[in-house]
């Protein structure tokens, strides 16, 4: 079986990034994995992790009493999910369910924080890497707000 | 590749200000607010030919007319007229309301087309949003018909909700194929769907594009193409073989009233099909 590392190195998500400063994260990570059905998280829940996706696929959901549960967001291999451990209250504000079989890497959001203050470099490293992804949601998040295909005026 | 899509100066055709008389053969919905129509002309004058990324005038009697992109398969029944449309005005909910057996008024077809042909030998990207398949469709089952001139090919399609996919049957039936990728998203879902949920650039992850080598067409909601359209370019595909359908209000369709003046085009005669090189500087002006 492959080690933590170089799964790490494998991922999209950490591409180019200096395998001391892997090594430190893979301290904070363990393999995990999801059964159909399971869910990674639920919403209002102390967040602590944040996830890597190997296989599999997972969706983001929000319940709404009058609608039901609303599919906002799904995810799949090569993917990062989770972004709530990284600011207080630290908590989850949606539910993520697996749809399938998902294998992920699971990282210990406080271990992560804890590495980020003590070496400014790597956090920096890190908190780029985030924010990227962060930045590509919002846009989406931004698009799919806009209804560009539902209202009078689009198609 | 130069800008391909691009037919300067093709005269309309001499009638085409008298709609042919055509009547409605079958009616399909797709989606709560969406229909497909196949018209047949009365006269029995058989169809001219069309080329994918086409569009007619069609003409509501008494209410009015709309372009609307010709959506049918042209490799399929000769003669048939298939157009997709989406209710959102008078004319359009008036050419929604028609039924089997009854008649409506079609001038064209009008506009340029895909660069299907010049996009042979090259990987194809589809990439459509909303009721944007249709004209795309059109030209996606003109390659699946040939489909070894082209490299790889591949269809993303984006819509607001499982509900709110157009031609379901045939996206089933493309899924189940081998030599096509087809990945289909909603901006969100209630209920069973299993899809992917989330914005259409994101599928490009699950059909990645070779640059270099690679043609995309794209038909939407103008924030939707521009958006793919900024991502493609991110991923390195020149905007001159981006290619993106527009729609804009149109009234004679050829090239005559001014209606659908973008900067120096007419879209009705030197679109709807323009690369992105040419439009997209055009599109960023707010006041056209
Ligand atoms: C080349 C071309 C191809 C087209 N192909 C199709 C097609 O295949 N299927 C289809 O359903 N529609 C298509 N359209 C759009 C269609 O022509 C318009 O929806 C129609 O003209 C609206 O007329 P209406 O009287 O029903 O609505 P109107 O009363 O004129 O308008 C109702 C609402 O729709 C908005 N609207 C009008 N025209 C457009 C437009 N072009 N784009 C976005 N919003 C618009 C108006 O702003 C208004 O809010 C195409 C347009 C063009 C220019």
């Amino acid at each position: 079986m492959k080690g933590l590392e170089q799964l790490l190195a494998e991922h999209a998500f950490f591409a180019g990034m200096e395998p001391k400063d892997l090594a430190l994260i893979a301290g904070c990570g363990a393999n995990a994995r999801f059964e159909a059905g399971d869910y990674l998280f639920r919403e209002g829940e102390p967040a602590d992790q944040f996830y890597l996706l190997r296989s599999g696929r997972v969706v983001v959901e929000v319940h709404d009493p009058a609608r039901g549960t609303i599919t906002v967001l799904s995810a799949g291999e090569g993917e990062v999910l989770g972004f709530s451990w990284l600011m207080p209250p630290y908590r989850w504000v949606f539910d993520a369910r697996a749809l399938e079989l998902t294998r992920a890497l699971v990282f210990d959001g406080a271990c992560l924080r804890d590495k980020c203050e003590a070496d400014a470099r790597l956090g920096y490293d890190l908190l780029k890497r985030v924010t990227s992804v962060m930045m590509q949601r919002l846009e989406a998040a931004s698009v799919q707000l806009l209804d560009v295909y539902g209202g009078a005026a689009a198609r | 590749m130069s800008d391909l899509a691009r037919r300067p100066g093709d005269a309309a055709p001499p009638d085409s200000m008298i709609p042919a008389i055509h009547r409605v053969r079958r009616k399909r919905q797709e989606t709560p607010d969406t229909w497909t129509l196949d018209l047949e002309p009365v006269d029995g004058d058989g169809q001219r030919t069309y080329a994918p990324g086409q569009f007619n005038m069609l003409y509501a009697f008494g209410v009015g007319e709309a372009p609307i992109s010709i959506s049918g398969d042209p490799t399929g029944t000769p003669g048939l007229l298939a157009h997709t449309v989406r209710a959102v005005g008078a004319v359009t909910r008036a050419l929604c309301g028609l039924r089997r057996g009854d008649l409506l008024g079609v001038r064209g077809p009008f506009g340029n087309a895909w660069p299907i042909d010049q996009a042979a030998g090259h990987d194809v990207l589809l990439v459509a949003g909303g009721v944007g398949l249709a004209p795309l469709r059109s030209a996606f089952c003109r390659i699946l018909g040939e489909r070894s001139r082209f490299g790889r090919v591949s269809l993303l399609y984006g819509a607001r909700s499982p509900r709110g996919l157009v031609f379901a049957d045939d996206l089933r039936r493309w899924r189940a194929r081998f030599d096509v990728e087809v990945e289909i998203t909603v901006d969100h879902a209630v209920g069973p769907w299993r899809g992917h949920v989330g914005v259409v650039t994101q599928l490009l992850d699950y059909a990645p594009i070779e640059p270099e080598d690679c043609v995309a067409l794209l038909c939407g909601p103008e924030v939707m193409m521009r958006y793919v359209g900024r991502e493609l370019s991110r991923r390195g595909l020149p905007a001159e073989r981006t290619y993106v359908s527009l729609e804009r209000n149109m009234r004679c369709g050829v090239g005559l009233c001014g209606h659908c003046q973008l900067g120096g085009e007419l879209i009705c005669r030197d679109g709807p099909v323009y690369s992105l090189s040419r439009i997209e500087p055009l599109l960023r002006i707010r006041e056209l």
